[in-house]
């Protein structure tokens, strides 16, 4: 229920900077995911919104009010923990009430907001419990119903879902994303490194690297119109492969030479001038499909995986990383073979400088 | 190698290792209880080991006084029991004189020296028969050797903590030890609980040179301020009394307070403290909400050694507790008086030393989970 608005954030650690220049506008009702490498910063932004770590520069706006040396708890804000960070000597009942009692709400108001919070996360039966006599799955529930009974403006959420195991998280990932859906008026900043979480959840994802924002975008945006080699290989999995090469026929169509007589083209326009450019060609892994015809890539299967839904194809790569090809269904025998691999124009990105052409 | 869910090699020793401690610890403890509850005579005659056993003695009993006499015909009878009604002592032999304490076995008929014979029989009978009155004021003395059975006594507790005529009881000294000691607990703990947190979890300047300072008073002897402490007691004016006690408790204690509570406190999550701030609870409310509730382990486990360390206090209480009228005589002091005036009274001495580590013992196997818990405070999530 609350917008919010990043200008020229910035932190720093003395002289270690941490992140510099962050402009970003969350607009009421969205779902927006910091996602990012280690260490890129993504939890210390989101700390920053919550005010546990001072903001170095720049201006933090929640609902058109600087809160930049608000304290935490008059932010209008609720945050969920990695570790939960349940108050392990008080029952999950005294653990969602704490913060309303600290508020000075009556008791009925208390009761009930608990056990509205309680139906909607399926905690009736555990309201009496220690958190210690709770599963994973619980706890974080119980986290979750600690911050929906504050009704903040803003939802703050720092990896929630990362200490619980595999099949936990997909049903909790679901569980989130319904109860978003269920509040489609709350705001919620969300940090994880999980690709899966990000593009399932997310209204915008947010990447963070270097020190700053490398894109915003809905998570097909990013998927599909990357604006940079750094996004284009985080997003996606297996990574992008990227090729080198030169520009040498322009237009609507983009062809590009690239080395061993192979060549790709490419629905990205350009223009006379970027005629001779040296640009990097990527495709994704699942992109690129066999042909006989003049191919963008030739190349030596080195290993191979099966998957069973897919077929990955590793290739030798004499400098640098492996380049992946992604073949649907099972394929055997394709050990020690050379393959020709082709892509579609509309899935062929070209990137000068790290930058995609795209975004010119 | 070690592997998990083998006994390792050293195992044995480990086991014979505690079960030499337990055995170390447990012997003169329960050898100080069991002489507290016997006589002097089976102190003097048999150790403790001994006492679920019958004891062979050597006892000088009394017959009864010449005025006791009656006459049967035209001999004067003293007739009784030597023992105590209700004591099943057997005599074996027996004498009348100090230089010949087993002359006659039991049944015997023995020469009197002032004229007529006495017999004694095995259970303590005997008849004393003379054809002159006895004369004199006090019985004859007898002296037997006798087995008695076990035989504990309430006696010396009875004594030592209930005789009101007992200038040397341990009743009021119980209560002085009590007196210094709780408050000595109590303040420490509560001065280093909020120290503790601000040292762990708030920011300020010079916050580490504290730290470093607290480390290093905690090797600081207690001896060092002695003189200059109670120097400034006495100027202050409070040098002869409780208060000055307490106060140099708390001090001796503050240091391994602090830092065993802050090592505690750093240990907590972050995350639940930052939670608990965007809660809104203010620095107050976290202590009080939050902190002080997960450190209780540690908080117990500091307040048993200081507990036990100021409850066996001699040096710190003879030299603060200065008492010329002997009302503020702590415990530990009392037994050291005891040892110069009733040196050879084990009994006593047994009982008011097992008296001053009752408290000791109940407060240890009562809280020793949190010791324990307290001690490996960290280590286990």
């Amino acid at each position: 229920m609350a917008d919010l608005k990043m200008t020229g954030i910035a932190k720093s650690y003395g002289d270690v900077n941490v992140l510099k220049d962050i402009n970003l506008d969350i607009k009421t009702g969205e779902l927006i995911v910091f996602v990012g490498p280690s260490g890129c910063g993504k939890s210390t932004l989101l700390r920053m919104v919550a005010g546990l770590e001072s903001i170095t520069g720049g201006e933090l706006k929640i609902d058109s009010t600087v809160v930049n040396d608000i304290p935490p708890a008059e932010r209008g804000i609720a945050m969920v923990f990695q570790s939960y960070a349940l108050y392990p000597h008080m029952t999950v009942r005294d653990n969602m009430s704490f913060a309303l009692k600290l508020a000075k709400k009556s008791k009925e108001e208390i009761d009930a907001s608990v056990s509205k919070a309680a139906k909607i996360l399926q905690l009736e039966d555990y309201l009496d419990r220690l958190p210690k006599a709770l599963s994973g799955g619980q706890r974080q529930r119980v986290a979750i119903g600690r911050s929906i009974v504050r009704d903040p403006k803003v939802y703050l959420f720092d990896e929630p879902l990362s200490n619980l195991d595999a099949a936990l998280r997909v049903a909790t990932r679901i569980e989130i994303a319904q109860l978003k859906e269920s509040m489609p008026e709350s705001t919620m900043i969300y940090v994880t490194h999980d690709q899966v979480e990000a593009m399932t959840l997310a209204t915008r994802i947010v990447v963070l690297a270097n020190k700053g924002i490398a894109q915003v975008g809905t998570p097909l945006d990013l998927y599909e119109r990357p604006e940079n080699e750094f996004v284009a290989r985080f997003i996606g999995s297996p990574a992008m492969n990227l090729w080198p090469g030169k520009v040498v026929a322009t237009g609507a169509q983009t062809k590009v030479q690239l080395a061993d007589g192979c060549e790709a083209i490419s629905d990205v326009p350009t223009t006379e001038a970027d005629m001779g450019l040296k640009v990097n060609v990527g495709v994704r892994p699942e992109d690129l499909r066999a042909t006989e015809a003049t191919p963008a890539y030739t190349g030596k299967v080195d290993f191979t995986e099966l998957l069973g839904e897919v077929t990955q194809i590793y290739f030798d790569a004499p400098a640098g990383e492996h380049i992946i090809a992604k073949l649907p269904g099972i394929v055997h025998g394709l050990r020690g073979k050379t393959i020709r691999l082709t892509a579609a124009a509309d899935k062929v990105h070209l990137f000068a400088d790290g930058r995609s052409l795209l975004y010119r | 190698m070690h592997i998990a869910g083998q006994k390792s090699s050293l195992s044995w020793a480990v086991h014979i290792s505690v079960l030499a401690l337990v055995a170390l610890w447990l012997f003169p403890t329960v050898g100080l209880l069991v002489s507290s509850f016997r006589t002097s005579d089976q102190i003097a005659t048999s150790g403790w080991w001994k006492a679920m056993f019958p004891s062979q003695q050597n006892l000088t009993l009394r017959s009864d006084a010449p005025e006791l006499q009656v006459q049967e015909g035209d001999v004067f009878v003293i007739e009784g029991m030597l023992f105590a009604e209700g004591k099943n002592a057997e005599i074996s032999v027996w004498g009348v004189s100090s230089r010949a304490i087993d002359s006659f076995v039991a049944g015997d008929s023995a020469p009197l020296k002032k004229g007529g014979t006495v017999t004694v029989q095995a259970n303590g009978q005997y008849r004393m028969e003379n054809t002159e009155p006895f004369s004199g004021t006090r019985g004859t003395r007898i002296f037997v050797t006798a087995t008695t059975p076990p035989e504990f006594t309430l006696r010396n507790y009875q004594n030592v903590l209930f005789d009101p005529e007992n200038a040397e009881g341990m009743a009021k000294a119980f209560i002085n030890t009590l007196t210094v000691t709780i408050p000595a607990t109590i303040i420490p703990i509560v001065i280093a609980a909020f120290a503790a947190y601000a040292l762990a979890w708030m920011e300020f300047p010079g916050r580490a040179l504290l730290i470093a300072v607290i480390v290093g008073l905690l090797v600081v002897p207690l001896q060092l301020a002695l003189i200059p402490l109670l120097k400034l007691h006495n100027e202050v004016g409070i040098g002869k009394g409780y208060l000055g006690a307490w106060l140099a408790h708390t001090g001796f204690g503050l240091p391994l307070a602090i830092y065993l509570l802050r090592n505690y406190m750093v240990g907590l999550p972050r995350d639940i403290i930052e939670n608990a701030r965007v809660d809104g609870a203010t620095e107050f409310q976290i202590f009080i909400k939050i902190i002080l509730p997960l450190s209780f382990p540690a908080l117990a486990s500091f307040a048993i050694f200081q507990f036990l360390w100021t409850w066996n206090d001699l040096l710190v209480a003879l030299v603060f507790l200065i008492d010329s009228t002997g009302d503020t005589t702590v415990m530990t002091k009392q037994i050291v008086e005891l040892l110069g005036t009733r040196g050879g009274n084990w009994e006593i001495l047994a009982t008011s030393a097992f008296v001053s580590i009752a408290v000791p013992l109940m407060v240890f196997f009562a809280m020793q989970k949190y010791l324990v818990r307290g001690l490996l405070a960290g280590s286990v999530k």
